[in-house]
């Protein structure tokens, strides 16, 4: 194949137009992750493509040689991994991200699911060592409450706002008082009027 | 010379922009009608004068003018022609240059069109349009310039991000900023209401079809960007609940909920507070996306802090506009006079209630992108808000949603009976059982795709069968002349809310994608879902700035090959970069996906190989929901002529 084919080890993607990465070229840029402050520089692309900017290329999250010959616990693995960060990136799963370092921790789920431990200790285990904020799924706790209550809350205080308003016009009716009877049905139809509405008020 | 004449152009854009917001805003605070008039031929030219830069900015692109920083980082001399268009605005300052491009396009929009209002509601708005105009203009001249020089200038540019070089990069973009900015027409006229202090069912009338305008570009542009993160990141995800993506969600959902309620406005008189609300809040989470994404606060709150003359600079318009409009809502709102009655079995009920879980999605949406930037701020504490969040907490207010949509199409405006609204859609229930107990039957799990699934034939059902419904004659059969004669807006809701069954559907079928990741040997075939797929050949090829190595794979079923599709897997010489170019082909409603990665000594090749059953209904969907709203529009652009005659009077101010 006369094309060797490059690495395809990539790293993320940053936003462009920082000063600093001006004149380097990519290759001396970045090609790890842990973004230094000076380089994390202002998302340099438009509001809508920025987000594919922000994901990297994962043509290969997980590989082949990775998976587990065990579908059963294979799919405990991918279970899990979706639900882990990739740290060094944006905002991706470790089983979409082909960093390195998302590639260990996959390879280290795998084993510690071979080990025998359950679903839960592996999370725990990797919770343990990376903090909160490898949890995708944030873990309920102080810091976290108005985060997970943020729906609730929304829709009891919508709930709310709507009774408030309908209690404030509840000195109007409303429903009509009483429904018109047959007999002045039938005499309306004579006069040729068709639509019942009330006046507007 | 037509670059300096490009910046050029842009300075004096602003100054007609101050123009515009001030000589009609004072033409309308001592009514005056030749100040006011000021207002339609500013708006004209500001537009054309960013469009003249906008067009000097893209010449520079073409031609390769290296001594453009923004054309040297962005652009390369072998990038195919239609790259070197749309990569004027795949970088910071060309997308700030397109933004106020379609910002004065609005501007222009409202003076061209908005003949039947009061010249004061017209004024007002122009002038606030033209301060918005502005603040953005006077952003890109002092920290985004797009026309910034450098001596001397090399002799090559840097090429533009691989990923951007796209199709998608072509229609996505300004798709998306038409829908983002085309709020900001509403946002201007809901100012001008309230500084006016009218508010009324011609204002309605008036800010519906712009505020359906914006809607349809910002659906079709959500979708398209989807559609092209699906093909292009090479393992088939579309939505990844990412702080960028929810930008753009964010004002969706504040405008879905604004169509519904801005319609209970004119319709009924009611709900007007709130829709004025919603006019201002879906425009300000545009800007609040547009802070997000272009402060850098996303990639980190320290990165913000460390280099803030754009963060602040966007913040600060931010905090102007939105804290300007809701305060001229705190002290104006309150005088609204109550409008139309209506009990809460109604349309205007059912409208009520949609708003309410809309806007519990959007506040949820709102609170899960900012909570951990302000966590981290507040604490420095860092969590992860990620898609299992998401979905979690919002797909039980969405499934309930999407039931009661049919629902609400069956209830009649002022007082509903609900009972015969059910009845109504007794098909629709029978049919959404039959279909769940079906998906049940054929896939078994996972539970929540086989309820959404249901769910989302009921709703696709429901929806239509209002229409044949309301087609009904006397002898109780639906007939063609009756179907014909109902008004494009009962055809809009109908078609657009089927949209939004299609897409569910498509959404739950995620749950039944089949996924083989294999190292593929060259004579072998791999089943993936109910097909089989084998690689003919793995070749180079030379592009334009690219060179790739692409296999040839055939997709077969039971020994006859359907389709080949050809994945490949690119390397861009000038940043050194690579892609993966996905090879996809529609079976049916379906897809199948395949992607290559490394090969390997023994001629095997890694790939992921990908049945995605009812995938392409997810945008299917999508256009089928803009074009609904497409209906509505071409409706009420007939009404507006109807309007002119009733709502100018009512209009004029109460002197």
């Amino acid at each position: 194949m006369s094309v060797e084919a490059p690495s395809l080890s990539l790293p993320r993607l940053r936003g462009r137009g920082d000063p600093n990465d001006r004149y380097l070229s990519d290759g001396e840029k970045s090609p790890n992750l842990a973004p230094s402050p000076a380089k994390r520089g202002r998302v340099g692309v438009g509001v809508l493509i920025a987000f594919l900017l922000l994901f990297p290329l994962t043509a290969h999250a997980v590989t082949p040689g990775e998976r587990l010959a065990d579908p059963a616990l294979e799919a405990r693995a991918r279970a899990i991994t979706t639900e882990l960060r990739c740290l060094v990136c944006q905002n991706q799963s470790i089983d979409d991200s082909d960093a390195s370092l998302a590639k260990d921790l996959r390879v280290l789920v795998r084993e510690k699911l071979k080990e025998g431990m359950s679903d839960a200790e592996v999370r725990e285990f990797i919770h343990s060592r990376y903090g909160d904020f490898v949890l995708l799924r944030p873990p309920v706790k102080p810091g976290t409450l108005l985060l997970w209550a943020a729906p609730l809350i929304a829709l009891l205080a919508g709930a709310a706002a709507i009774w408030m308003a309908a209690r404030r016009r509840a000195g109007f009716p409303a429903t009509p008082a009483k429904a018109l009877s047959e007999e002045e049905r039938a005499r309306l139809k004579t006069l040729g009027v068709s639509d019942l509405e009330r006046p507007k008020s | 010379m037509i670059v300096e004449t490009g910046h050029y152009a842009l300075v004096l854009a602003l100054a007609l922009a101050l123009a515009q917001f001030a000589i009609p805003f004072i033409g309308a605070r001592l009514n005056d009608a030749a100040l006011m008039r000021v207002a339609r031929p500013a708006a004209i030219t500001q537009f054309l004068f960013i469009a003249l830069s906008y067009g000097a900015l893209t010449y520079a692109h073409v031609v390769s003018d290296f001594s453009l920083v923004n054309v040297i980082e962005n652009s390369h001399s072998l990038k195919p022609f239609i790259y070197k268009i749309s990569g004027v605005w795949g970088n910071h300052e060309g997308s700030m240059l397109l933004w106020v491009l379609v910002l004065s396009l609005c501007g222009a929009l409202i003076a061209i069109f908005s003949t039947s209002m009061a010249d004061r509601l017209r004024a007002d708005a122009l002038a606030v349009q033209g301060l918005l105009g502005a603040a953005f203009l006077l952003f890109i001249l002092l920290t985004s310039n797009p026309f910034a020089r450098v001596a001397p200038a090399p002799w090559e540019g840097r090429d533009l991000n691989p990923i951007l070089q796209d199709p998608g990069l072509a229609i996505h973009p300004p798709l998306l900023y038409l829908g983002y900015v085309g709020f900001s027409i509403v946002f201007s006229f809901a100012a001008a209401a309230l500084i006016g202090g009218r508010i009324d069912a011609g204002w309605a009338r008036v800010i519906r079809p712009w505020t359906l305008f914006a809607w349809i570009a910002l659906t079709l542009g959500i979708a398209m960007g989807s559609y092209w993160a699906y093909y292009t990141l090479g393992w088939g995800g579309f939505w990844f609940w990412d702080p960028v993506e929810n930008a753009s969600l964010m004002p969706w959902i504040a405008g879905t909920a604004l169509v519904h309620s801005a319609a209970v406005m004119e319709k009924r008189e009611a709900l007007k507070v709130w829709t004025i609300f919603l006019a201002i809040l879906a425009f300000s989470l545009s800007l609040l996306g547009t802070f997000l994404v272009r402060s850098g606060v996303l990639t980190s709150v320290h990165a913000f802090a460390s280099d803030p003359d754009r963060g602040v600079f966007i913040l600060a318009i931010l905090v102007f506009f939105i804290g300007g409009a809701l305060a001229l809502f705190a002290l104006r709102a309150g005088a609204l006079p109550v409008g139309g009655l209506f009990s809460p079995i109604s349309r205007e009920g059912a409208l009520v209630l949609n708003n309410l879980l809309l806007s519990a999605c959007c506040a949820t949406v709102v609170v899960g992108t900012l909570y951990p930037l302000a966590l981290e701020a507040i604490t420095g504490e860092k969590i992860s808000v990620g898609a299992p969040f998401f979905n979690t907490v919002l797909i039980p207010i969405a499934l309930p949603l999407a039931m009661l949509m049919p629902i609400g199409q069956m209830l009649s405006w002022k007082r509903g009976d609900l009972t015969a609204a059910l009845q109504r859609l007794r098909i629709a229930f029978v049919v959404g059982v039959v279909a769940t107990a079906a998906f049940g039957a054929r896939y078994g799990t996972p539970f929540l795709s086989i309820v959404a699934a249901g769910v989302a034939v009921y709703l696709f059902v429901g929806a239509l069968s209002d229409l044949v419904l309301r087609a009904r004659g006397r002898s109780g059969l639906p007939s063609f002349k009756r179907l014909a004669g109902l008004p494009l807006s009962a055809f809009g809701t109908s078609i657009a809310h089927a949209g939004m069954g299609l897409t569910l559907l498509g959404l739950a079928a995620t749950g039944w994608g089949v996924e083989t990741i294999v190292a593929m040997k060259p004579a072998g075939f791999y089943d993936v879902g109910p097909y089989q797929i084998g690689i003919d050949s793995v070749s180079p090829r030379q592009g334009p700035n690219y060179s790739e190595v692409y296999a040839v794979m055939a997709v077969r079923k039971d020994g006859v090959t359907l389709a080949t599709i050809e994945p490949a897997k690119r390397f861009y010489q000038a940043r050194r970069m690579a892609r993966s170019e996905a090879g996809i082909v529609t079976l049916g409603l379906g897809q199948v996906y395949a992607a290559i990665g490394e090969s390997h000594e023994d001629g095997t090749i890694d790939a992921r190989l990908y049945w995605k059953p009812l995938v392409t209904l997810i945008w299917i969907g999508a256009l089928v929901m803009a074009f609904g709203g497409g209906l509505s529009l071409a409706d009420r652009r007939l009404r507006i002529g109807v309007a002119r005659r009733a709502a100018t009077p009512a209009l004029e101010p109460a002197e």
